[in-house]
């Protein structure tokens, strides 16, 4: 008898109807309602009453498209969405135990703004509050705000060493990215308001801190103009594909996503950032990797088939994904995510095909799977993101150097 | 006949980070923690009030070389913390201020359009503009923009957001699951702006949102600014809340308001106020004076003394007389990060004036500090300042007032309790709210979608935080 499995953490990637193109035209799909907080809302409230760890909120700087590189001009699919950040705030004060991450673009916005806000977010989640980073190359974006051009590239291009320093080049500014608002979110210390009446002084202002960066694409000053938000350090993480990505994650995230296909390449890809975690001196900190993946759920493996063929007809071409995609049953769902835990991966961001089916059919149906299997747990046991992830409230650097 | 009665129009400006803001006073709770927040926003919506209003500043105020400690110090993200509200609150309008200089059209046209979406119609933008490079420290942008150039981006910034907020029409989301049709048009959201502060182009895309636009509020004063703000602004945020000033500048606004095809009533004034309530009148008035004194401490009045000496004024006692050195009259070095220090134009007039004014009262620096600055607004019972306060807009000095209260986050309360359900019983203020969106509160109509080809709208004299004084 093996002992039993240590537990998963689960989140659910949130996008639009769902993952699939074809979505929106579900009958259980509620294509008008994608821009208002009650639907944004019953997500979420769905997701914490299965017990999961976190939602992240998708986002972008330009329409959806399902180009990699470009508009695609489509009209029968989802388009238009609404600031990732505020649906998260928006729905923030309506939960009380799941975590809030969305999504936030570092190539043409101000980590000065992106720190306070999601300082903010954490405040008004009481301790729930993450961000995913990630970074933009296309060009149609870019003119989105003219301030800088990217060189135009094909998706087949990707691994050719001219787009490669292109990409390099802007994970690189993502790790400044998330550098600055990793020290602004420490440049108040936890203590700095004072309210000292007899001398008059609100703050202790030897508390708060000059950030100092200076980077190649921006340099800042600080400090936040927020204080140091509850979980002290909010949740950081990234999608991660490719060995420039997974330097980000080890450098610079808690959490990465990943889009194993197998346990093979789970373990390998697992080993790979541990090895930069290591490189990047990070081995003793809390690290989690999790395996992304689309899921189609139902009762009868068929019936989970046949809806992924239907929608797939209605969208007119087979759907692809950077992430397996899983057709099945939740019993079968977590036979996989054990398989693939075993490989190293300490938790899974599921992407719902269909929202309006696939999540209630995740937190109905394979979380009271994995609760069976003694894999998941049966109440929230933290009042913080850090908290039910198991990372301890981080030391401010600047205290630290000081004391 | 007499004219009908005005209804009068009520916002709170949640406390700032300005000395008016008492922190020390023992009911002075947190002005970070989302609780503070929702007391303040539910009390608000309770006295049915238009909006709750939030300033801005990005980046902490220093004196001599130091970070400001003797105020609030420290303040959310505008947009997460307007976000947050519209889920506590269902009327309330949410009013952000946000920076044109330290922004990009893009992102700020989606987060207004995204927050209009998820408060149901609700959210309103004051337009601002930085002045130095203190505050580009802290932005990619960096750096700074002379006083032409900040104002002419300014005016171009809105124009483009409202490109931006006009490329959705409204009709777009077609979403027929039979023909597989979601949007009418691949071009929705499409724009093209190519001005001398932006050149962008492509989609936007958020979908017009239930107000079409966000209110617009404009704080300027110059002829420029009032120009501006008769020709495209919804609301003024003005700093006259005087009867006399108040009625002149009313009148000079609302004159110019014909020549742009606009009724009177499509652009409301709004002065700042703080208020003082007492059971009586002379309790009031004695509550008043113990609240100016914990706002402007002995160490306070000194470095607002500072403001206009421009130089170290530390080692003068506060209860002693001014002093006898005049103002460094050089380039502005002292308070960073304020837009007070602007009021003092001619730094050694000001200083005269207020040596002539300690003489001939016998007043200390802290007496002038005290009795030059921050006297409330309305003083008295809630007879009396309801009465006040309805005498002002009926006078047409206003269209009614953003207050400010100066305990966080219950000092609205008495104001909510006792001095509403008086001008509700004059009929001059409403009982509940006709409707939803905050244009249906300031009784606006909707914007049509006017696609303009460039920038051209001015705006000016916007500042990062105001208060009455």
């Amino acid at each position: 008898m093996s002992s039993s499995p240590s537990p998963l953490h689960l989140a659910v990637a949130l996008d639009g109807a769902g993952w699939h193109p074809a979505a929106w035209r579900e009958p259980v799909a509620r294509p008008r309602e994608l821009l208002t907080a009650a639907y944004w809302t019953d997500l979420v409230t769905e997701a914490e009453r299965g017990l999961l760890d976190f939602v992240t909120i998708e986002d972008a700087l330009g329409l959806q498209s399902s180009s990699f590189t470009e508009p695609d001009g489509r009209t029968d699919q989802v388009r238009g969405r609404l600031d990732a950040v505020l649906i998260a705030a928006r729905v923030a004060p309506l939960t009380r135990h799941i975590g809030v991450v969305p999504t936030v673009v570092a190539t043409h916005t101000e980590p000065f703004h992106i720190s306070k806000a999601i300082a903010t977010l954490d405040y008004v989640s009481t301790g729930r509050a993450g961000l995913r980073v990630q970074i933009t190359a296309r060009q149609n974006e870019a003119a989105h705000f003219g301030r800088r051009t990217f060189p135009p590239f094909r998706i087949e291009d990707y691994d050719t060493p001219a787009v490669q320093e292109v990409v390099a080049d802007a994970f690189n500014e993502a790790a400044d990215y998330v550098e600055v608002v990793r020290r602004l979110w420490d440049s108040w210390e936890d203590d700095a308001e004072i309210r000292d009446v007899a001398t008059g002084r609100f703050i202790d202002r030897d508390k708060l801190h000059y950030i100092d960066f200076e980077g190649r694409h921006f340099s800042v000053k600080g400090p936040s103009i927020t204080p140091r938000p509850p979980q002290g350090q909010p949740l950081v993480s990234a999608l991660a594909h490719a060995t420039i990505p997974y330097r980000l994650v080890a450098q610079a995230a808690d959490i990465g996503y990943v889009t194993p296909h197998d346990a093979g390449r789970a373990r390998a890809i697992v080993e790979e950032i541990r090895a930069e975690q290591t490189a990047a001196g990070r081995a003793d900190e809390t690290l989690h990797v999790f395996g992304d993946l689309v899921v189609f759920l139902d009762h009868d493996p068929a019936e989970a088939a046949a809806r992924r063929e239907r929608l797939d007809a209605r969208a007119g071409y087979p759907y692809t994904s950077d992430a397996p995609i899983f057709t099945g049953t939740p019993a079968q769902l977590a036979d996989l995510l054990q398989e693939l835990q075993s490989s190293g991966l300490s938790g899974f961001r599921l992407r719902p095909a269909v929202a309006g089916h696939d999540l209630p059919a995740i937190t109905q149906g394979l979380v009271p799977e994995l609760q069976r299997r003694g894999a998941f747990r049966r109440a929230y046991e933290a009042d913080t993101l850090r908290g039910l992830l198991g990372l301890s409230r981080p030391a401010n650097r600047y205290a630290a150097a000081t004391a | 006949m007499s004219k009908p009665l005005k209804q009068i129009h009520l916002a709170a400006h949640f406390p700032g980070v300005n000395n008016t803001t008492v922190w020390s006073d023992p009911k002075a709770g947190s002005h970070i923690e989302f609780s503070s927040f929702v007391h303040f926003a539910q009390t608000a919506e309770r006295a049915k009030f238009d909006f709750l209003f939030l300033a801005e500043g990005l980046r902490l105020r220093e004196q001599g070389g130091k970070i400001y400690d003797l105020d609030i110090v420290g303040r959310p993200d505008t947009f997460t913390i307007l976000a947050a509200l519209a889920a506590v609150t269902e009327h309330l309008g949410l009013t952000g201020t946000i920076n044109s200089t330290f922004n990009e059209p893009y992102e700020v046209a989606r987060q207004f359009a995204s927050l209009d979406h998820l408060s149901g119609g609700r959210a309103a933008w004051n337009v601002v503009t930085s002045w130095d490079a203190f505050t580009g420290e802290n932005f990619r942008r960096g750096g700074f923009l002379p006083q032409e150039e900040r104002y002419s981006r300014a005016k171009e910034f809105l124009a483009t957001a409202n490109e931006l907020f006009d490329s959705w029409h409204g009709d777009d989301i077609v979403a027929d699951r039979e023909t597989g049709t979601f949007l009418r048009d691949a071009q929705a959201g499409a724009f093209v702006h190519q001005g001398r502060h932006f050149d962008i182009q492509g989609q936007f895309n958020v979908p017009r949102s239930p107000q079409g636009r966000p209110v617009i509020f404009q704080a300027g004063d110059s002829d420029e600014g009032r120009e501006f703000a008769a020709s495209s602004a919804d609301a003024i945020f003005s700093r006259y809340a005087t009867l006399r000033e108040g009625q002149a500048f009313y009148a000079d606004v609302k004159g110019r308001l014909a020549r742009y095809g606009r009724g009177r009533d499509q652009l409301l004034i709004l002065p700042a106020a703080s208020f003082v309530l007492g059971d009586t009148d002379a309790e009031a008035e004695e509550l008043a004076r113990e609240v100016r004194r914990q706002q402007v401490s002995g160490a306070t009045a000194i470095k607002h003394l500072e403001f206009v000496w421009n130089r170290d004024l530390s080692a003068y006692d506060p209860d002693g007389p001014l002093p006898d050195i005049a103002p460094d009259l050089g380039e502005h070095t002292i308070a960073r990060g304020r837009a007070q220090v602007r009021m003092y134009r001619d730094p050694l007039a000001t200083a005269r004036e207020w040596r002539e004014l300690a003489s001939a009262n016998k007043w200390s620096i802290r007496d002038l500090v005290i009795e030059t600055g921050n006297r409330q607004n309305f003083v008295g019972s809630p007879a009396t300042v309801a009465e006040t306060i309805n005498d002002f807009v009926q006078a047409d000095a206003s269209d009614g007032f953003i207050l400010v209260p100066h305990i966080t986050p219950s000092g609205l309360d008495p104001f909510a309790d006792q001095v509403v359900p008086l001008l509700q019983e004059r009929g001059v203020y409403r009982t509940e709210y006709a409707g939803t969106t905050l244009r249906d509160h300031l009784g606006l109509a909707l914007p049509h979608s006017r696609l303009r080809s460039s920038g051209g709208t001015p705006i000016d004299e916007i500042r990062d935080e105001r208060v009455a004084s």
